[in-house]
């Protein structure tokens, strides 16, 4: 097995965890950033919409570099994309896969359900809520929180603090109650 | 709520750097494979324990990352010391965080991987993230009014 081919298989989580948790450092180290992905979209809207709300009213060009690894995020995913990905279908747990099956998921190709998430589904009350009201809760949510995955969970609870440890308990409790008791409503749509 | 701590103003091209870094930390997220829709619907229903182990290993990682700076001092490659953030506790944190959970279950991502999967090819999600972005817009107009 040569590399790319090598490199090209899933990665598990011990590989992947500590790489992610050394974007801590990293982002520190290349010049007192912290880590955190959902100041990319406050910074969006007070570049683009401010609109006299205190809240996007300050310099955003001091903030750029948030944009810059957003970005780089996205080439990241097209790079991979391009020359990275993984040809075989991702392994899902059987119990998922078969209450998948039961409301009509068993694409399992890639990474994004291509029977939830796609343009034609876009106009039916299922896909709006899964692509419009789940984007909608992710950028309301994070922003009330102060902070996503990275910014909370990664960043917050690596620097020992304790608000970033509760708010990383409720979106787990919320992902939780969400994706047992309301999902399976949702899906059934 | 800054993130920036440097206190250098540096001209816009230094920030190619946080790209490459942005670059990295993308593909990371794909092939370890946490942007999945269906990982993160296996961590909600406790079915892998995948997820686990990656947020987990990455928050020790950080812990031991954020004590060894404090500890020796470790300055960033400008010569600045380098500055951490407290956060101070509000019920945002509650009421927001629960929110983003239902979110997350939802869509399958936070914040990153909406970037990561635009890149990989699910156009669709650019309505996610623009959807994400009036969120976080309206968050910033009715802010007030709501509890902290």
């Amino acid at each position: 097995m040569n590399f790319i081919e090598w490199i090209r298989q899933p990665w598990p989580w011990w590989v992947a965890g500590p790489l992610i948790g050394l974007t801590v450092p990293v982002l520190l180290i290349l010049g007192n950033r912290s880590f955190g992905v959902s100041s990319s979209l406050r910074h969006i809207c007070a570049a683009c919409a401010p609109m006299n709300i205190s809240f996007f009213k300050y310099d955003w060009k001091k903030e750029v570099w948030n944009l810059f690894f957003a970005g780089g995020i996205l080439l990241g995913g097209l790079i991979t994309a391009l020359f990275l990905s993984d040809p075989n279908p991702v392994v899902i747990d059987p119990k998922l896969a078969s209450e998948l099956a039961g409301y009509g998921v068993t694409n399992t190709e890639g990474l994004v359900p291509k029977d939830l998430f796609n343009w034609e589904n876009l106009l039916t009350v299922k896909g709006l809520i899964l692509i419009v009201g789940g984007g909608f809760l992710v950028g309301f949510g994070t922003r009330y929180a102060g902070g996503c995955t990275s910014g909370h969970a990664i960043m917050g609870i690596s620097n020992l603090q304790l608000p970033s440890l509760i708010a990383t308990c409720c979106f787990m409790l919320g992902g939780f109650l969400f994706a047992n008791i309301v999902l399976p409503l949702i899906l059934k749509l | 709520m800054c993130v920036n701590r440097s206190e250098l103003d540096k001209p816009i091209w230094s920030n190619l750097k946080f790209g490459f870094a942005g670059i990295l930390f993308g593909i990371i997220l794909i092939k370890s494979e946490v942007i999945s829709w269906f990982r993160i619907q296996e961590m909600f229903r406790l079915q892998s324990f995948h997820m686990y182990g990656v947020i987990g290993s990455a928050i020790v990682v950080g812990i031991i990352s954020v004590f060894i700076i404090k500890k020796f001092k470790v300055r960033s490659i400008d010569g600045e010391p380098i500055r951490f953030e407290t956060k101070k506790f509000n019920k945002g944190q509650v009421f927001g965080g629960l929110l983003f959970g239902f979110g997350w279950a939802l869509t399958g991502a936070c914040p990153g991987p909406l970037f990561a999967q635009i890149g990989m090819g699910a156009t669709v999600i650019i309505v996610t993230l623009f959807s994400a972005i009036l969120g976080t817009w309206v968050y910033g107009y009715i802010r007030e009014k709501l509890p902290h």
